[in-house]
């Protein structure tokens, strides 16, 4: 063990010593001219790559927006693309036949079901709750018999169409309301393959 | 009758038709029922056919009494075809000898139910009161354990044959309903008792008996489409007769001789009925729907026609055809005002009528009945939305869907007074099937009717 009394004189002189030392070398005013070029070249330099350095960062961080920007919007169009795939078509009371803004929903598919051969939907028809649930059951399947049918005749390979009903059983709105009637009264659509890596068609 | 009060003609076209069938009622109330038979013994009491005979039912002494003279009480009130008075036994001892028919007769009884339970059943005697004599006697076997389904189920008959005793036509006590709730199939007795459930897995529709009474059928929902699966209600295990694969197969319907089963197969171009046996399989054709919807067929009793709802002439509509297939005809060929939409028909056991649901205008969906003799329609509810209407083997009595009070729940109706009752509780209820007689009654003493099974729950 150190015996503090003996060193601290010496350890004070020393610091004392280097303190001197150091403020005998600050106050110089006019450092020789090769050391001066040289630091200021190599302070140049450091600036330099700082800059250099700072403008690499920024362009990395610039691509990496772009890039998940870039993600960002091709999962959007992967999200519309399986929105559009199955988004579900609306009916009119007793009725079976394909509306013009159910056609229109119809058409936004053509494109994946064409850029994605091996996609397979499953339509299911529903009914409002109105009227006998026997007779709603073969309405269901009739929606969706229709819907299937206008796909195939839009060029759609049949074999990848399903059908099914679940008449009045599975209403997505609850009441009885012509509001609730009316969304009750679709054909929904579920992807039951081929929807993992979804092609965007071209174009 | 109740009927909306708008001036129209609809209503004046119903008026017409309801007291059509009021005038045609003393027929009945007369007790000319096609499907009972005298077993040689008086059944007519001498009362009034406009009126129902006051019966009374006596205390019953012995173990479990009380309990059989309440089911029997009930059942007999239930039944719609007699009168239960509420007077206690003190006007009646127990020995014919010592009845005193005139007070009986004073208090309005035309007939008395005397009964004592006795080592292993319950013995009956029926007077007549206004004939001052015993006109019946039996001896009943009941099972041993008392208040199980099984038990109650022989009371029923009890009072069954009682009624049928008194006024010719045998009661609908004995019988059971299904009828789907939540998805699932359950089974209640006609009382409203002995609720529970049949199918525990998957989501069921369409319910229907087979006249053995044991064995039922009902669609189910599945991945790919719905299947017809027919089992019997004492064993959990049930069957696929329509072949797998993706398509509607829906409303089952039993033949009344049991060797048929009809259903509604659809799968993209309209769906048609098709006829198969117990074995399974697509069957024989038997509409031709040509791209329209048959669904919901419904036997005649002589087995012959098929009442089935088609969607063939734009909208549902009731239709007949040979079970063949031939000669379909519109059955609900009138003008009801601008809603058309006619479904669910349910062929009478009497082969008399068809029940069935319709748009009424104003009203949403009510009960009808339409009499096949003569084509009159009847109007049996008003109250809310009611459909999916199944007769009772009596005949006269339907049960049926209706939302008159919270949710769906089944009622009874008896379509000769109108008289209704609720059997189901808690909500949610629908797809009511009234099951065939479930039970011949048995008896202890020797001499059995011929040709009479004993066939006992």
């Amino acid at each position: 063990m150190i015996r503090i009394t003996r060193v601290a004189p010496l350890a004070f002189g020393l610091v004392a010593l280097l303190g001197a030392g150091c403020r005998r070398q600050q106050p110089a005013t006019q450092p020789t001219p090769a050391i001066d070029a040289d630091s200021a070249a190599r302070a140049d330099a450091a600036a330099r790559e700082r800059a250099r350095q700072d403008s690499i960062a920024n362009a990395q961080r610039a691509e990496a927006d772009r890039l998940a920007a870039e993600r960002a919007a091709a999962e959007q169009r992967l999200a519309d693309a399986r929105a559009a795939l199955t988004a579900a078509i609306y009916f009119d009371y007793d009725r079976a036949d394909i509306t013009d803004e159910g056609k229109a929903t119809l058409d936004a598919k053509l494109p994946l079901m064409s850029a994605n051969a091996g996609l397979r939907v499953r339509v299911a028809g529903h009914t409002d709750a109105r009227g006998s649930d026997e007779y709603n059951l073969a309405l269901g399947q009739r929606r969706a018999a229709a819907t299937k049918r206008y796909l195939v005749l839009q060029g759609v390979d049949a074999n990848r169409i399903e059908v099914i009903s679940y008449g009045e059983e599975r209403p997505a709105a609850a009441g009885d309301d012509d509001s609730a009637y009316s969304q009750n009264r679709r054909a929904e659509f579920e992807i039951v393959a081929g929807g993992e890596n979804l092609q965007l068609p071209t174009q | 009758m109740r009927f909306s009060s708008h001036s129209s003609a609809l209503t004046r076209a119903l008026t017409a038709a309801s007291l059509g069938a009021v005038l045609a009622l003393p027929a009945v109330a007369c007790g000319q029922d096609t499907t009972s038979r005298n077993e040689g013994v008086s059944l007519r009491l001498g009362y009034d056919p406009y009126t129902k005979p006051g019966v009374l039912v006596t205390a019953i002494g012995g173990v479990g009494g009380d309990s059989i003279r309440a089911i029997v009480q009930r059942d007999l009130d239930y039944g719609d075809r007699v009168t239960v008075l509420p007077a206690g036994g003190e006007v009646v001892t127990s020995g014919a000898a010592r009845v005193n028919y005139p007070l009986l007769a004073k208090i309005g009884a035309a007939a008395v139910v005397q009964s004592s339970v006795v080592p292993g059943g319950l013995r009956v005697v029926l007077h007549d009161v206004g004939g001052k004599r015993v006109i019946q006697r039996r001896t009943f076997r009941l099972p041993a354990t008392r208040d199980t389904p099984a038990w109650r189920l022989a009371v029923h008959d009890v009072a069954d044959e009682i009624e049928r005793w008194i006024t010719g036509t045998r009661g609908v006590a004995a019988t059971r309903i299904l009828y789907v709730k939540d998805g699932k199939v359950r089974v209640v007795d006609s009382d409203g008792e002995n609720d529970r459930a049949v199918t525990t897995t998957g989501t069921t529709l369409s319910p229907t008996w087979h006249p053995n009474g044991r064995t039922i059928a009902y669609s189910v929902f599945g991945e790919r489409g719905t299947q017809v699966m027919v089992r019997d209600l004492n064993s959990p295990t049930a069957r696929r007769v329509t072949e797998a694969g993706a398509a509607l197969n829906i409303t089952p319907a039993f033949s009344p001789d049991g060797s048929l089963l009809v259903y509604s197969h659809g799968e993209e171009e309209g769906s048609d009925l098709f006829a198969t046996t117990l074995e399974g399989g697509l069957g024989r054709r038997v509409t031709v729907g040509r791209g329209t919807d048959n669904v919901s067929p419904s036997f005649s009793p002589d087995g012959r026609r098929i009442a089935f709802t088609s969607g063939r002439s734009g909208h549902p509509e009731v239709y007949i055809t040979d079970v063949d297939g031939t000669n379909a005809e519109l059955l609900t060929d009138f003008d009801f005002g601008d809603q058309s939409y006619r479904s669910n028909p349910d062929w009478s056991p009497d082969g008399r009528m068809i029940a069935f649901q319709s748009q009424v205008s104003g009203q949403g969906f009510q009960v009808m009945t339409i009499n096949l003799r003569d084509r009159s329609i009847k109007q049996h509810t008003s109250e809310g939305s009611n459909e999916d209407p199944s007769w009772a083997p009596d005949a006269r009595h339907l049960v049926f869907t209706s939302t008159r009070s919270t949710g769906r729940q089944l009622y009874v109706l008896d379509t000769e007074s109108g008289r209704l009752r609720q059997l189901t509780r808690g909500g949610g209820a629908r797809a009511g099937a009234w099951s065939p007689p479930l039970v011949r009654s048995v008896t202890a003493s020797a001499t059995a009717a011929a040709g009479r099974d004993a066939q006992p729950e």
